[in-house]
């Protein structure tokens, strides 16, 4: 019987089978931020050991840095500290840091690709769940606890057992104004906030090969969203190109030797997966949140549900009376009083072109608070030379600088209490950009569209 | 890591399903540099109303519950990686959280801070939940050694599933990278025997 992708991948990497389901994985990449570091650290200095390979380790600030006036010391003193700690930390064990103010500095699932650090075939992790990004390469990218930040520290390896297997299919050609968000938010309305736990995803099909990596990556970084470990696509002529030149990519006849290697990583087809799904891209429209986990979605053509099963009914309930909604109610007209285009699942270059292309020579609603927060600092960077920034600002739009932002509102970016967000971000669960904020997360057109009209509108027809 | 043997106490139902790791720990409360005082913040936005008061709906602040076991609905603890929400549950005083379905990363967190993820079927978690909320006092033994839980006095039990590694780690208090460290020669024959390297980061 032939292997899957990710049989390949994690088969590569196992050290040490510790019993029938504990193995020690090889980690390829360990990419570190400041909030899920800091306790790790510590720990390692208890022990008075330093990093096995710290040469495989990158660290960025991105979780409560500030997005506006980034070259000023951070005014909150918590976020301060905590900043300042990775640095200094960074500074004692001898860690790569793109800190606040480093040209590379950005959301750690948007800088890895971005650099090139994130390539086929490898094991990537980071104390943050949203590592399922890396995935979009061909990799097994999966979050970790602070305890498990320290044991990569510590020996570059994890003790973890091996997740089953799931493919997902999307068949078909995705239609116009339909984006990959609207794709995972399809798949999370179908399958559940629970329906991928214990498994890992392969995405494939049609509609998965013909998006572009940065599309690819909005996808496998909402498989946590299902509970799975991680999501991945197979690496193809696109990853390949997307990763060529870029700074820490393979050159020269180490490019030959990665390339004759990452095109072997592709499922066999006689692979058997726990679990195999097949939707139709055809069914798959702009869609909406409107819950308070990212499993409450809908076409945003349609009426919120009556009721959900009876175990779930008690949370269905508790998150319309959070959200402020009814059953039954359609979401479309809904008044909106923020939008937030940003966060590791919607800030890179594409997204911004996206919604600039929506917004421009149009005018943000009044009353209407929206926000672009770039992933990285390059991001930023080329969105400014694209004269993108200049679009959004004429519309109304703040441009800022960048950061996870109002995604978790760690920072000043926070929605007011009892106010509808429409986000681009990844979770929409109470409190997550601030006390009382009532997030409803949708793609880059679908949130650019909702900051023009002040409301929830199918951007295919507005 | 404090060690787990056998725990009897009562316990604090939360029957909702897919409680995430923003409600047991909100993001805003991250910002410590060490393991301390997450119990304080434990599901502070349901525990607190906007004034900062005990929100007096909410089950942490009803009197008539207690004790170290809480007794969630599925997939508990989904969502973000922040082990701060073990810490939390555990700085709170819970040794055991009882579900039918735990989410991955939560659950590796939980078992490396002595926190006992214990998973029974659906139909076990309605009855503790259904006992529970007759009568509040019901008190739960979990037995780590044997692996079964059960309800006093009428000793209505379940089995339970754990990995053997980390049941041993549990029963003892040791934590994954003392074992791990252990294995550095193993991990450097395998670095030196790969077929494809990656190249290191830095330039």
């Amino acid at each position: 019987m032939g292997k899957t992708l990710f049989d390949k991948i994690w088969d590569a990497h196992v050290v040490h089978a510790v019993n029938a389901s504990q193995e020690v994985l090889y980690i390829d990449r360990h990419f570190i931020h400041e909030v899920t570091s800091p306790q790790a650290f510590a720990g390692l200095r208890d022990r008075g050991i330093g990093l096995f390979r710290k040469d495989q380790t990158v660290a960025t600030a991105d979780h409560n840095v500030p997005t506006i006036n980034q070259h000023l010391p951070i005014e909150e003193p918590l976020s301060r500290i905590q900043v300042e700690t990775l640095t200094k930390n960074c500074a004692e064990f001898d860690v790569n840091l793109f800190g606040l103010g480093h040209e590379n500095q950005g959301i750690v699932h948007v800088i890895g690709p971005e650099l090139g650090i994130t390539q086929p075939g490898m094991t990537i992790v980071c104390g943050d769940s949203h590592t399922s990004t890396h995935g979009a390469f061909g990799t097994i990218a999966f979050g970790i606890g602070t305890s498990q930040v320290e044991q990569v520290f510590a020996t570059q390896t994890l003790l973890v057992s091996k997740p089953k297997k799931m493919r997902i299919n999307i068949e078909g050609q995705l239609s116009e104004g339909v984006l990959s968000k609207d794709i995972i938010l399809y798949l999370l309305a179908k399958l559940t906030a629970g329906g991928g736990t214990g498994y890992f995803i392969e995405y494939a099909g049609e509609a998965i090969e013909s998006l572009s990596m940065e599309a690819r990556m909005t996808i496998c970084n909402m498989s946590i969203e299902m509970g799975a470990r991680g999501g991945l696509i197979a690496p193809d002529q696109k990853t390949f190109d997307y990763i060529q030149g870029r700074d820490y990519a393979p050159s020269g006849q180490e490019w030959t030797e990665a390339l004759a290697y990452w095109k072997t990583l592709k499922t066999d087809s006689d692979a058997e997966f726990d679990l195999e799904y097949t939707f139709q891209a055809s069914d798959i429209e702009p869609m909406v949140t409107y819950g308070t986990n990212p499993g409450m979605g809908l076409k945003v053509t349609e009426n919120i549900p009556s009721g959900l099963s009876s175990s779930k009914q008690e949370s269905f309930s508790k998150s319309l009376e959070y959200m402020g909604l009814q059953a039954d109610q359609p979401i479309q007209g809904l008044a909106i009083q923020n939008v937030f285009i940003g966060s590791c699942t919607n800030s890179r270059m594409e997204d911004l072109r996206i919604a600039a292309k929506y917004v421009q020579g149009k005018k943000v609603k009044e009353g209407v608070r929206a926000m672009i927060v770039p992933g990285s600092q390059q991001v930023s960077k080329q969105a400014i030379a694209e004269g993108l920034d200049k679009i959004f600002t004429e519309a109304g739009f703040e441009f800022r600088e960048a950061g996870c932002s109002a995604c978790l509102g760690m920072n000043e970016d926070k929605i007011p209490m009892g106010e509808y967000c429409v986000s681009t971000s990844n979770r929409n669960f109470e409190g997550r950009q601030g006390p009382g904020a009532r997030t409803i997360l949708a793609s880059p057109l679908t949130a650019a569209a909702a900051a023009i009209h002040g409301k929830i509108v199918d951007p295919r027809e507005n | 890591m404090e060690k787990l043997v056998l725990l009897k106490d009562t316990a604090v139902p939360m029957p909702m399903e897919d409680i995430d790791t923003d409600q047991i720990i909100p993001a805003r409360f991250l910002k410590a540099i060490d393991k301390k005082g997450f119990g304080d913040n434990l599901f502070y936005d349901w525990r607190y109303d906007k004034n900062d008061k005990p929100n007096s709906s909410f089950i942490l602040n009803n009197p008539i519950y207690s004790g170290s076991i809480l007794v969630a609905g599925k997939n508990f603890g989904c969502g973000s990686s922040r082990e701060h929400a073990a810490w939390a549950l555990f700085g709170y005083g819970f040794r055991v959280v009882i579900s039918s379905y735990f989410a991955d990363i939560f659950k590796g967190n939980a078992l490396n801070n002595g926190l006992l993820p214990l998973q029974v079927s659906p139909e076990y978690l309605d009855l503790i939940l259904d006992r529970l909320s007759t009568d509040p006092n019901t008190e739960i033994e979990v037995n780590l050694e044997e692996q079964y839980v059960q309800l006093l006095p009428d000793g209505h039990r379940e089995k339970f599933e754990i990995d053997d590694y980390k049941k041993m780690c549990l029963l003892n208090g040791y934590d994954d990278i003392d074992y791990l460290l252990s294995l550095e020669d193993k991990i450097k024959d395998f670095e030196s025997n790969r077929s494809y390297v990656h190249k290191t980061i830095r330039k």
